[in-house]
């Protein structure tokens, strides 16, 4: 590949600039790709962002801390319950306040969750992406009995907002545990058959490895965090470097690759899946009694400084800055989402490889716009 | 002679993979009883939502036409982006005080988020979600609605 | 005019009525008599002519819709869903509304498109479909024109609707539509190879390109029982290669809406988008129906060799059954390919064809005329 790049860069005049998106059916969502081409050959791409740029950052200035919650619900809406739960570390660690275990266990419970369906819409689009629409279909079928969990729990399906500070808005529904007990029966059962129709499949073996492969020192220079990172054989799993909640209790296994092409970053997620499965079997069944929530002040006010807290959503790496000067809303708020980051890499990654791999590879850092954006 | 083999060996296994994955799907074709599809407006007699679906927010009133809004306005200065708006009037009560109560609890539907945070934070547990989910309208304006039906009171024994 | 058409008609034959559902050349025939002592030869030729293209018109309206509403079916069974469920009984008006909305649509004009290029493409394609619909034999007499090459005839038509595909791709004006075009001209133009040598191999076996008569030496059984493993090769390798030809998923590079939004018809709207939308489903029916004469026997009943009673059961569905019946198994197999795969690349579609479906062809070809030689099929 490298050599082709060569004589493409010498060839100057056969530039066939083609846009992609912020209407294009495989960039899910208004992300726009100016890309050149030759012939089928992508020769640069450059990510145009800000179509849905709704400054949160900036809006959180203005609001106090349980308010900023169902902002960050908006960003990266696929991990939503995990984006919560980064703002309310946050105040609980800036309060020093103690929460039960009971909520820590609720809190990692539904982090699994949400992080099950995210990778099951990942496996849902990046079928769909390489030409296998059946797999947009079965994804979504399971899916949706996880938006069902979340639903009767805690009211929304997609945007939860299910955190708050010192705790959560609802206690379990009595149902919770026998239905998240069945569906992870279900699921189990489901998991071979994704395996069969595309993980085993030989055109999708052919389509993914080897694609935009990401080497470990690039995934390292580009900041890349979550499975794609992880498919390079980047341990930075947040999880097991920083537990936060109750992942310290459970015992899973970070998943790691060294291939770091597209394959491998499609197998870190499915693989993902499976272990989210095992810790969400460690906890549901003893979840400790306790209170769902502390008793906050109605009004909360950070101590002035500055703090930083960080959590592993599906995407990667998500942290959350404050700077606080006393007042009931802060003085700046800055998250650092993982698909800016991740986005950067596209060019890197896709130079060389054609528009059909482009996608591929597009679809496997598997990215959400309206989180890029902000 | 092992370049041959290998050849046969990954047209073999290719298919085998196809055929996997055709198992699956043709197995789903007949298999009617797999089938997912909700047919909707049929259906929307025996439709159950979950109970804590966030539907829109509404202030329950009892057959006596009596809620349990005071009119404090926290619900207001809770919502993030202004979506309720508390008129407040002052009312005279029968041994002769001056008192706040609600006039106007105005409830924008098409801005709110669904956080919940109005409804948590309300001293009196006045609100609620209801799980009412068809909202679509013809016009923008009947979006705003008032949540304390006219002419309604303040329940007994709630301060 | 008189109605003697009737009692000539009557005369023609003995048996029931319901005989022409086995032989349609009693029907044809008779038409035909009582034409020729009504008029004179010259507009004989012309009524048949036109009695025939409405027919054909007529039909392809009807194998078309029916068509996208069963794949529509069919793909929504096998995503566990219903599929179109509102208009009609089980949705099967869905698609003649469908085809309404289209007809009803604007037909915006391309700024800087080659307009007239742009017109005719997608006529091209249908007239290829009509051209290459005409030389199958749809039942024992039911067929519009007998060529004594017809199988070579049928290829040679439908590898020009490449031309259509190209033209639309080239004179859209549109990024996304070129290279559409570009991926399909190298497609079909490599696929071609494979699907002629894959009915080569049934030509070596048959001994002729007549269709009658390849449906005709099918009356002891099946060419894929015949000429058992090359024939069973062949047949998996023109089903490949055919589903390849006529740009069906996985082999959709063309259109792949994933990557090129529509491919070549992105910038057609209306009825001339109809008019690709429903070629393509035509497409699929042409080369179902050649697969099913070639290798399934055509309208021909399912035989075994000598057992009278077996055969005689066999013999009582109508032919029209079975061609209909053998075509749309083929049609549910490449329809179940699109829904199962993941697409290709151009690349390794290319591959596939060069390095795996050729070479393995051209060695079926010689086994097939070994076989042929030493008398080593059935
Ligand atoms: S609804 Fe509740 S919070 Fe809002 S004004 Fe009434 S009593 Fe106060
Ligand atoms: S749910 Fe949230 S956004 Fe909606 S009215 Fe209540 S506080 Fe405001």
């Amino acid at each position: 590949m490298e050599e082709k790049v060569e004589i493409i860069a010498t060839d100057e005049k056969q530039e066939f600039i083609i846009n992609m998106g912020p209407q294009h059916p495989s960039t899910h969502g208004v992300l726009r790709l100016v890309v050149s081409l030759q012939g089928e050959m992508v020769k640069s791409l450059q990510p145009h962002i800000g179509y849905i740029h709704r400054g949160i950052e900036k809006m959180c200035e203005s609001i106090t801390y349980p308010q900023i919650i169902h902002l960050t619900d908006r960003m990266d809406y696929l991990s939503a319950h995990q984006n919560n739960e980064a703002v309310c570390l946050l105040v609980e660690k800036a309060l020093e306040v103690d929460i039960s275990d009971r909520i820590k266990y609720i809190r990692t419970i539904m982090s699994e969750l949400s992080r099950l369906q995210s990778h099951q819409l990942f496996w849902a689009t990046f079928g769909m992406d390489l030409g296998g629409q059946t797999c947009y279909f079965y994804g979504l079928r399971d899916r949706e009995m996880i938006l069902d969990i979340f639903e009767e729990t805690t009211g929304g399906r997609m945007l939860v907002s299910y955190n708050c500070p010192g705790g959560v808005m609802y206690d379990l529904h009595p149902d919770f545990q026998k239905k998240v007990k069945d569906y992870i029966k279900y699921f189990r059962k489901k998991l071979p058959e994704y395996d069969a129709i595309l993980t085993g499949n030989v055109i999708f073996r052919e389509r993914t490895t080897g694609i935009g492969t990401l080497s470990l020192q690039d995934a390292i220079s580009f900041g890349i965090t979550g499975p794609s990172a992880r498919a390079s054989g980047l341990s930075c799993d947040i999880r097991k470097h920083e537990p936060y909640s109750a992942y310290d209790r459970v015992k899973f296994n970070e998943v790691l690759f060294t291939e770091g092409d597209t394959c491998a970053r499609y197998l870190a997620r499915v693989e993902e899946m499976r272990e989210s499965l095992n810790i969400i079997e460690q906890l549901i069944d003893n979840i400790p009694e306790g209170p769902y929530a502390v008793k906050m002040k109605p009004v909360i006010k950070l101590p002035e400084g500055d703090y930083f807290q960080r959590v592993e959503t599906a995407r990667g790496e998500l942290g959350v800055y404050v700077i606080s000067d006393g007042n009931k809303n802060p003085f700046r708020m800055k998250f650092r989402s993982p698909n800016f980051v991740n986005l950067g890499v596209l060019n890197h990654l896709a130079k060389g490889f054609k528009i059909a791999d482009l996608i591929a590879i597009s679809g496997s850092l598997d990215l959400i716009i309206p989180d890029i954006d902000r | 002679m092992s370049n041959i083999s290998e050849y046969f060996k990954d047209v073999f296994n290719g298919v085998l993979s196809l055929l996997k994955g055709m198992r699956v799907t043709a197995g789903y074709f007949f298999k009617p009883s797999a089938i997912v599809t909700q047919k909707y407006p049929e259906n929307r007699k025996n439709l159950v939502m979950f109970e804590r679906f966030k539907g829109e927010v509404v202030m329950p009133h009892n057959e006596n036409n009596e809620h349990k809004c005071t009119g404090c306005g926290i619900c207001e200065i809770n919502c993030p982006n202004g979506t309720i708006e508390v008129i407040p009037k002052s009312i005279i009560t029968e041994d002769g005080k001056k008192k706040r109560a609600i006039d106007k609890h105005i409830y924008r539907l098409g801005m709110c988020t669904f956080c919940a945070l109005c409804v948590k934070t309300c001293p009196s547990n006045a609100l609620a979600f209801s799980q009412k989910f068809e909202h679509a309208v013809f016009d923008r304006a009947s979006l705003t609605k008032q949540l304390n039906k006219p002419g309604s009171q303040l329940m007994k024994g709630v301060e | 005019m008189r109605f003697d058409f009737i009692a000539s008609y009557v005369s023609a034959f003995t048996g029931p009525w319901w005989k022409i559902f086995y032989d349609f050349s009693i029907l044809t025939g008779a038409v035909d008599e009582w034409l020729k002592g009504s008029v004179s030869p010259f507009w004989t030729t012309v009524i048949e002519m036109v009695v025939v293209g409405v027919v054909f018109l007529l039909f392809y309206a009807v194998v078309g819709l029916f068509l996208v509403y069963a794949e529509r079916k069919v793909c929504a069974f096998i995503q566990n869903r219903l599929g179109p469920n509102r208009i009609g009984p089980f949705g099967i008006f869905q698609t003649i509304a469908d085809l309404v909305k289209l007809l009803f649509k604007e037909i915006i004009p391309i700024k800087n498109a080659d307009s007239l290029l742009f017109n005719i493409a997608p006529y091209i394609v249908i007239i290829v479909n009509f051209m290459a619909l005409a030389a199958i034999p749809y039942a024992k007499g039911l067929h519009a024109i007998d060529f004594n090459i017809g199988i070579f005839y049928i290829l040679a038509v439908s590898s020009m609707s490449v031309v259509g595909v190209l033209l639309a791709g080239w004179s859209s004006n549109s990024k996304y539509s070129l290279i559409g075009a570009m991926r399909s001209g190298a497609q079909i133009v490599s696929y071609e190879l494979s699907i002629g040598l894959a009915l080569i191999t049934i030509v070596i076996l048959s001994g002729t390109m007549q269709l009658s008569e390849i449906v005709e030496a099918q009356r002891t059984g099946w060419f894929i029982f015949k000429g058992h493993i090359p024939a069973v090769i062949a047949f998996v390798i023109y089903v490949i290669s055919s589903t390849a030809e006529i740009n069906r998923g996985p082999f959709d590079m063309a259109e792949a809406e994933s990557e090129l939004t529509a491919g070549y018809h992105t910038e057609y709207s209306g009825i001339k988008f109809a008019f690709f939308y429903l070629a393509e489903y035509i497409n699929m029916f042409i080369v179902a129906s050649i697969a099913a004469t070639m290798f399934l026997g055509g309208w021909m009943p399912f035989h075994i060799g000598n057992l009278e009673g077996f055969n005689m059961v066999m013999d009582f569905i109508p032919p029209f059954i079975w061609y209909i019946g053998k075509t749309f198994v083929i049609i549910w197999i490449i329809m179940l390919f699109k829904w199962t795969f993941p697409r290709l690349r151009i690349d390794q579609l290319l591959t596939l064809e060069w390095k795996y479906l050729l070479p393995i062809n051209l060695v079926n070809v010689l086994i097939m005329a070994f076989l042929v030689l030493k008398g080593w099929h059935f």
